[in-house]
């Protein structure tokens, strides 16, 4: 017990430093807003120093619920990283409203993120996943005040709930018929004769699994809760907890169901497939820039899943070379959505106010047009080596259709991500003021990631697949 | 000398020079842009004269191993290669002199796009790497995109897009097959691949894959139509460097890549080639006589141009594929030269109804004679590029097939006719219409841009050899690679009469003697 207790530390440091981050805020107040900030952002450092101390660790833990490995730790470093984004750009965003329960929350949303990543057990994968979203569900309605903010919080809890109601109910028909909880011995009975319980119970877990990752046909959710939220917390939603849900996913699929290929191959096409055509064709009349950003994580994860249908080893790489990529370039999108206001300070988020931004403020829409050609895939950009990766465990999985049909709607999501830059380049300038300014942070994370998506990723390859290799390599 | 990394030179120069124009303001942008294309241009031809003609089939090679990872860094060039290079970077100094002028909102934007532009078709042409070469072949959408899109006429942007989408839809299923490729020959190096026998059924799949995407940026006869639109919106600079040099990754697709990867199924599906190719030539060379815009005219006799260098490549004999690249080659100045022709007199009337104009011979003699010439190497009159490259080509097909020859010339005179209906409706006639009259003659920037692009022509026509020479032994390779899979033609082709009765009598493993007998015998 103690032995275990040794190798989550990343977990107990995100515990202790969100509970004393908490404590702090109780007895301070929200006055002291950067000091949370600092002690969340510490936090997150202590914690992905410790993944890093373990990355070549492969072990369970507590009776076989938890597992640390490299895979898990290669999600967490992303988790980490995106929720660190997160608080760092939320203070210039609240600026009357910043308060101490927003870098808590986020810690409490990445430790439970850090358990779904790491859960070898159905009951450790429901804890992890609560934890996350119940922290979500508040961070989505943390702007009280405002209307759409409480609407989108509910409305995630309402549709969060309605999920973990079929994720339980899938758990529970797993359970009863496999006889346990645990990934391995789950492995085993599907690997036998797949009875209708076993098969229901596969079904059920991959749709709640899929309203985490909002895979279309359980994605109506995204568009209205990445609308709503305030921007911070979008950029947080559409980052890591779709890392996390996703590894979560991947390690179900292949740890728990892999022998079982029939039987979650064909989901898993599925929801592919849909997400990627109809987080395409749904983004196309959107007017909003977050709304249209929600359907690009949709089509997004579309690609993903086909390197998870696949069922390699290379699959699981090109789902984390994936993962890691669309966190950056999200990221970015979102920085520079936040960077818009008018001359009065207020957020920007309609698409046509963007008009001739690139005349206005250059440098952003320059950043912004590597974002979208890099979510598009269109290289030299480095969102294409990821997606070239997903095709090629597909092709490689003898999915060749799968491949072909996928890269084929690509094209159709290529159509609005160069709406945006037609907009920001072609058009003439809009009538909306967009004001100067912007802090260092934000300006640094936007430079950064841009530069690292345009040709310089592509000098990243050989350690990113070393990295993602030895990760993938836990669950095989 | 062969250490030098003349290739990635090449390429850094214009890369560096891209990033230096968004920062140093429009007024430098220009002459950064200008010394760049220069000095590469320069570069270029160093390179030319370093090249050992007959020596490896490969030069200059440069490879970083593991760079990327599964890929590399890997530049290398053969005689193909080298004159597309240098054909790009002769344009380059061109395009960026054609622009001095016409473009005065974001300069620094427009002269980045063209340098990266360039780097991108350096690339396209310079890579040994299955993926490196797409990379480089997808990457040119971006920059093309901003220039239609930013700098085109009043329907720009429905042009940008289209060209995007096109091409991306076309580009995207090639990526699968070059996916297929890497995990059925376990390599992404392209001389490698370009010997790896594929299994033939495979083949044929590979084959329509790399096909839907090189028909599209070919342009070919039915997946054209997006060329006339982006050609008219581009701006004149953006229409030279579209019809110059991007055409040509498409015909340099086909002879790197279909033809010596796939020889089994290019011999299979070569009727469709042939298909479409008939097609095309008849059929945008008719839509051609009716165009009364100039650069739509231009940009459809582009489409029937390649349609013979097509034919050509499918041929699949010295003649044709040499023809072809010389075809290529040929439009890609003369084509060039042809949309700056039409610049110039935008720039001074900003229109390109062809009615609107008239009686240029009268006060703009200088233009008159330049616009003549080339167009008369489109035509393909002796003593032109065009000439050189049409004869050889058609010579080639018609071993091959003398139907598709027949109707490929029908083509060229049907070219003749458009071109020169062109001609007489813009430089002669009466000179009644008191704007056209007040055009004044080039100005010394236009003849620095046109009297290069006249010699080019003049000198691709009358000593060909200069061209060939370079391109003579990898052709050579291509056919020997296509040979066992290359069906009979319907010509006959035998080396003369007395020599072939000789031959006769030896016996039956002499090809030309088995042609002829059979050509006896129906």
């Amino acid at each position: 017990m103690t032995a275990d207790l040794a190798l989550i530390w990343p977990e107990l440091i995100l515990t202790i430093g969100g509970l004393v981050t908490l404590m702090l805020g109780t007895f301070l107040g929200d006055r002291q807003v950067g000091l949370y900030q600092l002690a969340a952002l510490l936090t997150l450092g202590a914690a992905a120093v410790a993944v890093v101390a373990l990355f070549g660790t492969h072990a369970t833990v507590f009776s076989n619920t938890l597992s640390v490995d490299a895979f898990g730790g290669f999600a967490k470093l992303i988790i980490y990283g995106a929720s660190a984004v997160s608080i760092l750009v939320a203070p210039r965003f609240f600026t009357t409203g910043m308060r101490a329960e927003y870098p808590v929350l986020i810690l409490f949303a990445a430790l439970g993120m850090g358990i779904m990543a790491s859960a070898r057990d159905l009951m450790t994968l429901y804890v992890g996943l609560e934890l996350n979203s119940l922290a979500a569900y508040v961070l989505a309605s943390f702007m009280r005040t405002d209307e759409r903010s409480s609407e989108a919080g509910l409305k995630y809890f309402v549709l969060g709930a309605l999920a973990s109601g079929m994720l339980l109910y899938g758990i529970s028909l797993l359970y009863g018929f496999a006889g346990s909880t645990d990934f391995a011995t789950i492995a085993t009975r599907v690997g036998g004769e797949l009875n209708i319980g076993l098969i229901f119970g596969i079904v059920f877990v991959l749709a709640g699994l899929g309203f985490k990752v909002s895979a279309v046909p359980f994605h109506m959710w995204t568009p209205d809760v990445y609308e709503g939220a305030p921007t911070p917390v979008t950029a947080f939603f559409a980052s890591a907890p779709k890392v996390a849900a996703m590894a979560l996913m991947t390690r179900v699929v292949v740890d728990a169901m892999g022998p079982a290929v029939g039987a979650w191959q064909q989901i898993v096409i599925f929801l592919a497939l849909a997400s990627i055509i109809l987080g395409a064709v749904g983004a196309i009349g959107q007017k909003n820039i977050k709304r249209l950003l929600a359907y690009s994580s949709i089509n997004n994860v579309g690609f993903m899943l086909i390197g998870l249908a696949a069922g390699t080893q290379l699959g699981v790489q090109a789902v984390l070379t994936y993962l890691l990529v669309y966190v950056v370039t999200t990221l970015g999108a979102f920085l520079v959505v936040l960077q818009l206001r008018d001359a009065d300070g207020n957020q920007i988020e309609s698409i046509p106010a963007l008009a001739g931004l690139s005349e206005r403020r250059p440098g952003l829409a320059a950043a912004m047009a590597v974002f979208m050609y890099s979510l598009a895939g269109i290289p030299p950009l480095f969102g294409f080596w990821p997606k070239y990766l997903a095709f090629q465990a597909a092709v490689n999985a003898n999915l060749v259709p799968l491949a072909v049909a996928g890269i084929v709607a690509s094209v159709i999501g290529a159509y609005y991500y160069i709406m945006i830059i037609k907009t920001m380049y072609f058009d003439d300038k809009s009538e909306v003021e967009i004001s100067g300014g912007g802090n260092i942070v934000e300006g640094t994370i936007m430079t950064v990631s841009a530069l690292w998506l345009s040709i310089v990723g592509y000098l990243f390859i050989p350690m990113l697949g070393a990295a993602s290799a030895a990760a993938a390599a836990v669950l095989f | 000398m062969s250490g030098f990394p003349f290739l990635s030179l090449l390429l850094a120069i214009p890369a560096i020079a891209a990033v230096a124009c968004l920062f140093v303001g429009d007024r430098n942008a220009k002459f950064v842009a200008l010394g760049a294309t220069l000095v590469n241009f320069a570069l270029s031809l160093v390179m030319w004269s370093q090249f050992d003609i007959g020596g490896a089939q490969w030069q200059f090679q440069e490879r970083s191993e593991g760079l990327f990872g599964p890929f590399d860094w890997a530049l290398g060039i053969d005689g193909l290669a080298l004159l597309l290079i240098v054909l790009s970077t002769f344009l380059m100094p061109l395009c960026i002199l054609a622009s001095w002028e016409a473009i005065t909102k974001r300069v620094g934007l427009y002269m980045a796009m063209f340098l990266a532009m360039e780097v991108v078709m350096i690339g396209v042409f310079a890579a040994q790497d299955l993926l490196l070469f797409y990379i480089f072949f997808e990457a040119g959408l971006i920059p093309m995109y901003f220039i239609i899109g930013i700098w085109g006429g009043a329907n720009r942007k429905y042009a940008a897009f289209k060209f995007f989408l096109y091409t991306l839809l076309g580009s995207v299923l090639m990526l699968i097959a070059m996916i297929a490729m890497i995990a059925e020959a376990g390599t992404t190096d392209i001389p490698t691949l370009m010997s790896y026998n594929f299994p033939v059924d495979m083949q044929t799949w590979l084959w329509l894959a790399f096909f839907a995407s090189l028909a599209v940026k070919m342009p070919m006869w039915p997946v054209h139509t997006w060329l006339p639109d982006a050609h008219v919106q581009a701006p004149t600079a953006g229409s030279m460097i579209l019809a110059g040099v991007l055409l040509k990754m498409g015909g340099y697709g086909f002879v790197r890549f279909m033809m010596p990867m796939f020889p089994e199924a290019s011999a299979q599906l070569m009727w469709i080639v042939f298909a479409l190719s008939m097609v095309a030539v008849v059929y945008t060379s008719l839509v051609a006589l009716v165009q009364s815009d100039m650069k739509k005219l231009i940009a459809y006799s582009s489409v029937a141009h390649m349609a013979i260098v097509t034919a050509g490549l499918f041929a699949f004999n010295q003649q044709g594929i040499e023809g072809a690249m010389i075809v290529m080659l040929s439009h890609g100045v003369v084509s060039a030269a042809l949309f700056f022709c039409v610049g110039v007199i935008y720039d001074r009337l900003h229109t390109r109804e062809i009615d609107r104009y008239g009686g240029l011979a009268v006060n703009m003699p200088a233009y008159a004679l330049f616009f003549m010439l080339f167009t008369m190497a489109s035509i393909g009159l002796p003593g032109t590029s065009g000439f050189v490259g049409e004869f050889l080509s058609i010579a080639g097909i018609y071993e091959a097939s003398s139907w598709v020859a027949f109707v490929c010339t029908t083509g060229i005179i049907l070219g003749a006719a458009y071109m020169l209906y062109l001609y007489r409706r813009i430089v002669f006639g009466e000179l009644t219409k008191d704007d056209v009259k007040a055009m004044p003659d080039l100005n010394p920037r236009e003849w620095a841009i046109m009297a290069p692009l006249a010699a080019v022509a003049l000198w691709m026509g009358v000593y060909p050899e200069s061209f060939l020479a370079p391109m003579r032994g990898d052709v050579t390779t291509v056919v020997a690679r296509l040979a066992p899979a290359k069906p009979a033609g319907d010509a006959h082709v035998s080396a003369g009469k007395p020599k072939a009765a000789e031959k006769h009598g030896e016996g039956h493993e002499v090809p030309a003697g088995e042609a002829h007998h059979a050509g006896g015998s129906q």
